[in-house]
């Protein structure tokens, strides 16, 4: 305002003008609102601004435009950030909020989680949305708890495409935009889930289990101790801890008491 | 009128410039799929299921809605619009009771057909279902939920009729449709018109059905059943048989419930025409001793509902004459039992009505003698009838033509007839009182003004034997309102009496009349052409003025004496009481 809309208009990109505010947040060093120019390449925000990743953890994508955005991986970090390129890579700007994940997301949980709340954010009014969006959550559960099928995945990129082309309003039409940026970009963790039943980044609680390497195991029994559903079991200073899996109920709480790091999730 | 030239698949289309892509595809003989689109009713793009392609439009476009332009390319079959058709429809069959083989619409329904042309054969998308409820408390409008497809159409038949008692409810994957606080049915200011029923293109909303229990009653040799059919239901009944609509099916609809084995068949017509002299004799006594004044009809059940709920201060207004139905019930129990010497409580009468509400109005306790005993024991609808027919494995196309069993109350005017549409009260009223206040037999009795559904407020102005007589007649409870809040306001003339009438276009659209598809409702306006066979009828009869109906003198002479007298008023006469809407007792359970 104070400098006119011909300086604001100098910076940019030929089609965004000016600046633009995002709330950078997630595995990131630096989380808080960024103010930068159009144009900016993601690696310039992740990696200068937000200052990398923190606990030497590998960059994975970031997530723009909430619910109803997309993931730009790793491979397209050096894009700048405008409003068409953003739609371009299958996200879209939305209100300017920037998630960075690293190794340990898994990108199917990350689509089921911005799922929910367009779930729940349905109007209801159409019936795409309204009965898609319940749909594709169902889907993505069951993926995530071990029972989804390629079958699934189908059905799920079928629903994602009739929600992008026959809903009402822009809820509608991009509440698959996380299913379908993450299909594109990160197959490879679907069909894990599907096919292997696993969860490499172990998120998903279903198909991780918690386990005590026994050569680390000190058998001190803080685990054992710590466990609310008592479901470790071990000698102090005689047997190595177990853990009984059936009983699981994977809170983590062993991991944290454990000072040896002989608790890990596989 | 602009034209406007567009090509839909291909095809060049010259069409009107008001009209929708739906619409011009339909003059171009291409079917664009549609289950929310109701015309003039429900015009909201909710279903998806209606999208075509345009060119050069940034997305699909819901046909139902999209104004033609010139030069417009649509392609209503591409591959994008066959996939997202699809899809919108499996998920919409996903979320909905398939049990069709049991359902009230099975072979009927807007949604099964489209599952039919779509070739759907399997739900690749199925998972839980939205929360529904099952509502059948009250005697004439069953909801259930687990076949609501949220189309809106029964909200907005009910907005139409400028009522509004069905809403949607919550929202998101869990919204339904139910009354306020989700209440029955039977608990909200719902006046039974069925005009939800009508509307709804699946087997969310129906009707109560009782045919069981007049089954049991033809069974039983221990009861005399006696069937009385409606005006209405004659003009209506063809289409059940694939007869095209308007066909005036008399003659087969008596065969057919000849043959069903009841022991007497009459017309309820020939209560149409008692009712005439009853009202007619109450309207000149009102206009003679200064009684209240407009007198309004009390044939319509779902009127009654509406003025008892939402406009109580018109209660002195009504006629306190029963229906027809129920004047001919009343009698059946007495003058006809005691005529053939049968014990009243062994007659079990039916009557055959186009309507819903008169499944609740035959259960009122103002409809019952001293001992309980009812005028009228069961109320089937048109649709009801039909499923007899067919289950009787009757061939109606095949039927000869047939008339009512002619002794005692077999007779009817064409007065009666035409009682079925809207004006047909009020026309056949004055053929009666314009012969008695001008001590002669008219020679010209149509009194086309108040014929006609281009306004749901018609009027008429007459001058009989020198006293001005202003008349009114509404149809739709929208209708009724437009009427009576002018005259609340004091903005209306003074008029001396009006029909009303609850549903748009009279009792041929009743909620218990055949449903016709909302692609077929494009191009016709049943209200007129079911009118017609009435006035087709009416032009046949022999006679065509209630008072020229022998029986019903007889009726006098033999058995009430005076119209308006003190068995008349026994038998024939009813009286009304004010509704509460929605009272504090239901709110706080």
């Amino acid at each position: 305002m104070n400098r006119g809309a011909d300086w604001f208009s100098s910076i940019g990109t030929e089609r965004s003008k000016g600046t633009k505010v995002f709330a950078l947040g997630g595995k990131v060093t630096n989380v808080g609102l960024v103010e930068i120019p159009m144009g900016t390449t993601v690696r310039e925000i992740v990696f200068e601004i937000g200052g990398g990743i923190p606990n030497g953890k590998k960059f994975k994508s970031v997530q723009t435009g909430g619910p109803s955005g997309g993931c730009i991986p790793a491979s397209l970090i050096d894009t700048p950030i405008d409003y068409d390129n953003l739609i371009s890579v299958g996200s879209m700007m939305g209100s300017g909020g920037m998630i960075v994940m690293d190794e340990d997301t898994c990108m199917v949980d990350i689509a089921k989680f911005f799922l929910e709340f367009t779930v729940d954010e349905s109007c209801g009014k159409c019936a795409p949305c309204r009965i898609g969006t319940k749909r594709m959550f169902e889907i993505l559960t069951k993926i995530t708890n071990g029972t989804g099928t390629l079958d699934d995945i189908k059905a799920l990129e079928e629903i994602a495409l009739a929600l992008k082309n026959g809903s009402l309003c822009a809820l509608g039409q991009t509440a698959a935009n996380p299913i379908l940026s993450t299909l594109h970009h990160f197959r490879n963790e679907y069909l894990e889930h599907v096919v292997e039943k696993k969860c490499s980044c172990h998120v998903c609680k279903v198909l991780t289990q918690y386990y005590i390497e026994p050569a680390l195991c000190k058998k001190c029994s803080l685990c054992a101790r710590k466990c609310p559903v008592d479901c470790i079991s071990g000698v102090v200073g005689k047997e190595t801890y177990v853990i009984d899996a059936a009983k699981c109920i994977k809170c983590g709480a062993c991991v944290e008491a454990c000072k040896f790091k002989a608790v890990v999730k596989k | 009128m602009n034209m406007v030239n567009l090509t839909i698949d291909g095809v060049a289309v010259s069409v009107p410039s008001t009209y929708t892509v739906l619409e011009a595809a339909r003059r171009a003989g291409i079917k664009i799929p549609t289950l929310c689109f109701l015309k003039v009713i429900n015009e909201v793009c909710a279903c998806r299921v209606c999208l075509v392609e345009i060119e050069k439009a940034r997305a699909l476009a819901a046909a139902c809605v999209m104004p033609v332009s010139e030069g417009m390319i649509v392609h209503t079959n591409s591959a994008k619009v066959r996939a997202t058709r699809r899809s919108t429809l499996e998920m919409i069959l996903s979320d909905h009771n398939r049990d069709c083989l049991a359902c009230i619409r099975n072979r009927n329904c807007e949604l099964q057909t489209l599952a039919d042309e779509y070739s759907i054969r399997g739900i690749t998308f199925d998972g839980e279902k939205s929360p529904s409820v099952y509502d059948d408390k009250s005697f004439s409008i069953i909801r259930d939920g687990s076949k609501c497809i949220k189309c809106g159409r029964c909200v907005s038949a009910c907005e139409k009729q400028d009522i509004g008692v069905l809403s949607f409810l919550n929202r998101g994957f869990a919204t339904s449709i139910g009354p306020a606080y989700d209440v029955s049915m039977a608990d909200a200011p719902c006046i039974y018109c069925g005009q939800c029923i009508i509307a709804c293109p699946v087997g969310a909303l129906h009707e109560k059905e009782e045919t069981e229990k007049v089954w049991e009653a033809i069974h039983n040799p221990n009861k005399h059943v006696v069937m009385q059919v409606a005006p209405a239901v004659r003009a209506a009944i063809g289409e059940e048989f694939g007869l095209p609509i308007g066909t005036r099916a008399t003659g087969k609809m008596f065969a057919a419930m000849r043959r069903l084995g009841a022991d007497k068949i009459y017309d309820t017509n020939f209560g149409a025409d008692l009712t005439i002299i009853e009202e007619g004799t109450e309207l000149i006594g009102r206009i003679n001793n200064g009684g209240v004044l407009p007198m309004i009809t009390s044939c319509s059940p779902g009127w009654i509902r509406f003025c008892e709920f939402y406009y109580p201060d018109f209660i002195p207004n009504l006629s306190s004459c029963k229906s027809p139905h129920q004047m001919e019930g009343a009698l059946i129990k007495t003058y006809y039992a005691q005529k053939n010497e049968i014990e009243p409580n062994s007659i079990f009468t039916v009557s055959v009505m186009p309507c819903t509400s008169k499944k609740t109005e035959a259960a009122r306790d103002q409809h019952k003698d001293q001992d309980g005993l009812r005028d009228v024991d069961v109320v089937i609808t048109t649709m009801e009838l039909a499923r007899m027919i067919r289950e009787a494995g009757i061939d109606f196309n095949s039927l000869p033509d047939e008339a009512p069993d002619q002794d005692l109350m077999g007779e009817y005017t064409g007065a009666g007839v035409i009682f079925g549409a809207t004006g047909g009260v009020m026309e056949a009223a004055l053929r009666t009182v314009a012969d008695i206040l001008e001590d002669k037999d008219l020679p010209s009795f149509e009194y086309k003004t108040v014929r006609g559904v281009a306004d749901d407020v018609k009027e008429a102005d007459l001058t009989l034997a020198g006293i001005p007589i202003k008349v009114a007649v509404a149809h739709s409870t929208a209708g009724a309102r437009k009427l009576l809040d002018a005259i609340r306001a004091g903005t209306a003339p003074k008029y001396t009496f009006i029909e009303i009438m609850g549903c748009s276009g009279g009792c041929v659209c009743g909620g218990g009349q055949p449903q016709v598809s909302a692609q077929n409702l494009m191009d016709i306006d049943i209200r007129t052409e079911r009118a017609k066979a009435l006035y087709e009828e009416d032009k046949k009869m022999p006679e065509r003025k209630s008072h020229k109906n022998s029986e019903v003198m007889t009726l006098y002479k033999e058995f009430l004496g005076e119209p308006n007298g003190h068995l008349a008023h026994e038998l024939l006469h009813t009286h009304y009481a004010p509704r509460e809407i929605y009272p504090e007792r239901l709110v706080e359970q």
